[in-house]
């Protein structure tokens, strides 16, 4: 609005807004300031909060308890592995549903979206009990399928959206110039949906980054990413606060990092495009 | 070459049937005009001519071949659409080059066309921008290069000036016709302004509910429309119809008159009326006219004409000027 | 609208994604529901068989199901009112002209991204320990007694994390929502004369009950499978204080090997989520116009 704001009201907002902002973004601060203490100025009382030794000790000890390099990358394989895999197979579905829409696809939609709604422990065990059949259990490519599969959905919602945006005529133009379908969707489609595609992709990893049932349930060391490396910390072993803090940084930074970039994305495909 | 047949042409959309069955012939060169209401099948008869939809039922025959069941990019037709549907992610120029480079010419036989388009449409300057960043009029001469560039057996357009302002589309109308006789390439345009059909047409298509009423030449379906619907639709303002004795006298359901062939009179003439409201323009008088029996009636007198609101007038239709409908709305 | 062979070609490629989430609804859906009424354990195999229903009548007569049934409802509910209240409230109060608010923002939101391990394991034992947690820290500082939050109000204590998770979430779409007001429409309330009051309750809340309404499904789709946060704090005690449905069925398979039981339970908890999402799912439906 235009009205002039005061600039005392304008401070009353801004403090209380800083105030909430903070209390709320405190225990990630204090994880990651936690992770700069020794052991012992971790767990002191009065705590420390930034008048400490700092030190980078955990960040190495953390190496030393499981090889973290691995489980970061098993993380980033997961999360990245089933987000293009799910693209691969959503791109033309989305196309096909945004551009060629028949009576049912409205339905598909929905149902689609209704998957989402199945609790994953109503096939916690057949595909538990399947995995260790066909070997798949702690195997990167088996939680790479499932992730795949759980998000699928949202990729193909998301992608739906997006392409629904670009207008048809545009599509039909290119076919009028002498285009055939691959190009139709090589040097059109797909360079005109590129911010959707790339939204998507985001929104996609984080969620995948941050999946903690099936990666969890599925994997045990070798296939184990970022998630269930931390919760091996669930059952202490002396003092472990700074290197919990340290693992937790590191594997909670490069996503936050992501998200903050991605807000705006995030809103439309959390919601399947119902807020923009 | 770029002539066009349709043969017993028929579209459903599911149980609705859009075009009921349509012949027609355009022959090469021919700037022919689909002209009519809004959903009266004209859109869906270009998209047929195009190949974006598939006929229910019937042929389409471009130079003698049969295309019915090629794709669009098969055809050799190129299309300007109402939206201009250009890419927004390439350059003007990439947007020109763009079905060059799908029909798979060298990069510097590209480049030769593309300059070539650009020249002929006053885009030279505009070549690296992005149709972000042109006015309306200038992403219109980018669809219409995409067109040209690819010498294609004829130009459809849908509705390509609906988005213009009213000057511009009258500068635009005046380049499209100029275009055509500079290429004297077969174009298919569709429209809902008489006035743009009128102006650029060698031969008008007036459709209706899918169906074609009328073929001819503008100043053909202007004197001697076949139907009641014709008669009103073509020219500006519309026909005045007269229904009742006026028109039984003459051995007719209704009459039509033209609002530029009345002849006015303040003392004797065949219909009385008072005047509604007058325009004054200048250049023309225009009378609203409520005749004592009732019926509205528009009059374009030429000129300066010294008649005001509440004004008695006497209306008299000009000798071979009037139009006889029977009471299907045929012409007698 | 397009031609024969366009439509043939978008069947086609619509087939993946199709099949493949169907497969993986039916198949082990199927499978579980086959499991439900056999007599199967893992750690005596070669023993299976078919014994009707008395799975489903020693899970539903387990006093554990009801606790669990319970605490699920608990925790949906608890989490839904906590973050819907406190989204709306923060979102209002972020939508005020003040200096930073791209900063409070980005504070705001990032709990969000936190993965379930790290968010439960940071609170646990940073907050929420009776001896090194900062709460018992502030409780000393006020002279009262460290309370043990995780052994006496296990439940309590993990709706409050899960909250954190989800709150953020709430609050950047119902942010983005009041965002979107039209501004037009506000001044156009002003000039009838409208004070604040008026113009939240009848301009600024009808708005928000669309983004509510899908803040509530999406949250609701990700509560009532709340499992890592239980997993690393309470492991669902102490007893069955803190387990829910999703904790009590892993804990049935993988802990106890009992496959027929759990799938049981498992079949419950579809059904469950199948009552929530149809009502949910028309809402959707709605919201897609």
């Amino acid at each position: 609005m235009a009205r002039t704001v005061t600039p005392a009201r304008k401070l009353t907002f801004t403090l209380l807004a800083w105030g909430v902002g903070l209390l709320i973004f405190f225990p990630i601060l204090w994880t990651v300031l936690t992770s700069f203490k020794t052991e012992g100025d971790a767990v002191a009382s009065p705590p420390r909060f930034l008048f400490f030794d700092w030190t980078l000790e955990n960040y190495a000890a953390v190496q030393e308890r499981s090889p973290y390099v691995r489980h970061f990358l098993n993380s980033i394989a997961i999360a990245l592995g089933s987000t293009l895999l799910g693209l691969a197979v959503a791109v033309p579905a989305a196309w096909s549903m945004a551009f060629q829409p028949a009576k049912r696809t409205r339905d598909v939609l929905i149902w689609m979206l209704s998957t989402k709604m199945m609790p994953a422990v109503g096939v916690l065990i057949p595909i538990y009990l399947l995995f260790r059949d066909l070997g798949l259990l702690d195997t990167r490519s088996g939680v790479i399928v499932v992730l795949m599969l759980m998000n699928l959905p949202i990729i193909v919602w998301m992608l739906y959206t997006y392409f629904r945006e670009i207008p048809a005529e545009i599509l039909e133009a290119a076919r009028m110039d002498g285009a055939g379908l691959w190009h139709e969707i090589r040097h059109v489609l797909l360079p005109m949906a590129l911010p959707g595609i790339a939204s998507t992709m985001l929104l996609n990893i984080i969620l995948a980054w941050n999946e903690a049932f099936w990666t969890l349930n599925l994997t045990t060391s070798k296939a184990a990413p970022l998630t269930a490396f931390i919760a091996s910390y669930s059952s202490p072993e002396g003092l472990f606060y700074a290197k919990l803090s340290a693992a937790s940084t590191m594997a909670i930074a490069p996503i936050v990092i992501m998200g903050w970039f991605s807000q705006k994305q995030l809103v439309r495909g959390l919601t399947f495009g119902a807020v923009k | 070459m770029g002539s066009i047949t349709l043969r017993q042409v028929r579209k459903s959309f599911g149980p609705v049937e859009v075009i009921p069955g349509v012949d027609l012939d355009i022959s090469d060169g021919e700037f022919v005009v689909f002209v009519g209401p809004s959903g009266c099948g004209k859109s869906t008869l270009l998209r047929l001519i195009a190949g974006l939809e598939d006929v229910t039922a019937g042929q389409i025959l471009i130079d003698g071949q049969d295309v019915t069941h090629a794709a669009p990019s098969k055809r050799r037709l190129a299309m300007v659409f109402q939206s201009y549907a250009l890419y927004p992610h390439m350059t003007v120029r990439k947007n020109i080059a763009f079905p060059l480079k799908m029909a798979g010419l060298p990069p510097a036989e590209q480049d030769a066309r593309v300059g070539q388009a650009a020249g002929i449409l006053n885009l030279t300057p505009y070549l690296d921008r992005r149709p972000g960043q042109l006015s309306g009029g200038q992403r219109q001469r980018v669809a219409i290069g995409r067109a040209i560039v690819r010498e294609p057996a004829a130009f459809l357009f849908d509705e390509p000036l609906s988005n213009l302002d009213a000057a511009l589309r009258v500068n635009m109308r005046v380049e499209i016709s100029q275009l055509h006789k500079k290429l004297a390439t077969t174009m298919v345009y569709v429209t809902h302004d008489q006035v743009e059909a009128m102006t650029m047409a060698d031969k008008i298509v007036v459709l209706q509910a899918g169906r074609i009423e009328q073929v001819g030449s503008p100043l053909d379906l202007y004197n001697r429309p076949a139907n009641r619907f014709v008669a009103g639709f073509i020219g500006s303002p519309n026909m005045n119809f007269v229904e009742g004795e006026a028109a039984a006298r003459l051995g007719a359901h209704a009459i039509g008159v033209r609002p530029e062939h009345w002849q006015l009179s303040t003392s004797a003439g065949a219909l009385q009326g008072t005047v509604g409201v007058a325009e004054h323009l200048g250049s023309d008088t225009f009378l609203h006219v409520g005749l004592d029996g009732g019926t509205p009636i528009v009059v374009r007198a030429p000129g300066e004409v010294p008649v005001h609101h509440g004004d008695r007038i006497w209306l008299t239709p000009q000798d071979g000027r009037i139009y006889r409908f029977d009471a299907q709305g045929m012409a007698l | 609208m397009a031609t024969r062979h366009q439509r043939g070609l978008a069947r086609l490629m619509v087939a993946p994604s199709v099949v493949l989430l169907l497969g993986w609804m039916i198949v082990p859906l199927a499978m579980t529901l086959w499991f439900s009424f056999q007599s199967y354990n893992l750690l005596s195999p070669g023993t299976e068989q078919f014994i009707g229903l008395m799975n489903y009548r020693f899970f539903l007569s387990d006093p554990a199901f009801w606790a669990a049934l319970t605490n699920t409802l608990l925790i949906v509910g608890g989490v839904l009112v906590i973050t819907v209240g406190g989204g709306v409230l923060l979102a209002l109060l972020i939508d005020q002209p003040m200096w930073g608010q791209g900063i409070v923002r980005i504070l705001v939101i990032a709990p969000f991204f936190i993965m379930p391990t790290v968010s439960a394991l940071v609170w646990k034992n940073m907050f929420l320990n009776p001896v090194n947690g900062l709460f018992a820290w502030i409780a000393k500082l006020l002279g009262a007694q460290p309370v043990d939050f995780l052994a006496q109000y296990p439940l309590a204590s993990i709706i409050g994390i899960v909250a954190w998770q989800w709150l953020p979430f709430a609050t950047l779409i119902l942010l983005t929502a009041l965002q979107s007001l039209d501004s037009e429409q506000m001044e156009a309330a002003e000039m009838d004369g409208a004070g604040a009051w008026a113009k939240f309750t009848h301009l600024t809340l009808p708005h928000l009950s669309r983004p509510i309404t899908v803040v509530v499904l999406i949250e609701t789709i990700f509560l009532l499978s709340v499992f890592a946060e239980i997993l690393v704090t309470t492991n669902g005690g102490p007893g069955y204080q803190s387990t829910n449905l999703t904790y009590l069925v892993y804990s049935q398979a993988l802990l106890q090997f009992d496959v027929g039981g759990a799938s049981a339970g498992g079949i419950v908890a579809v059904i469950l989520a199948n009552i929530v999402a149809i009502f949910l799912m028309r809402l959707i439906g709605r919201t897609l116009d």
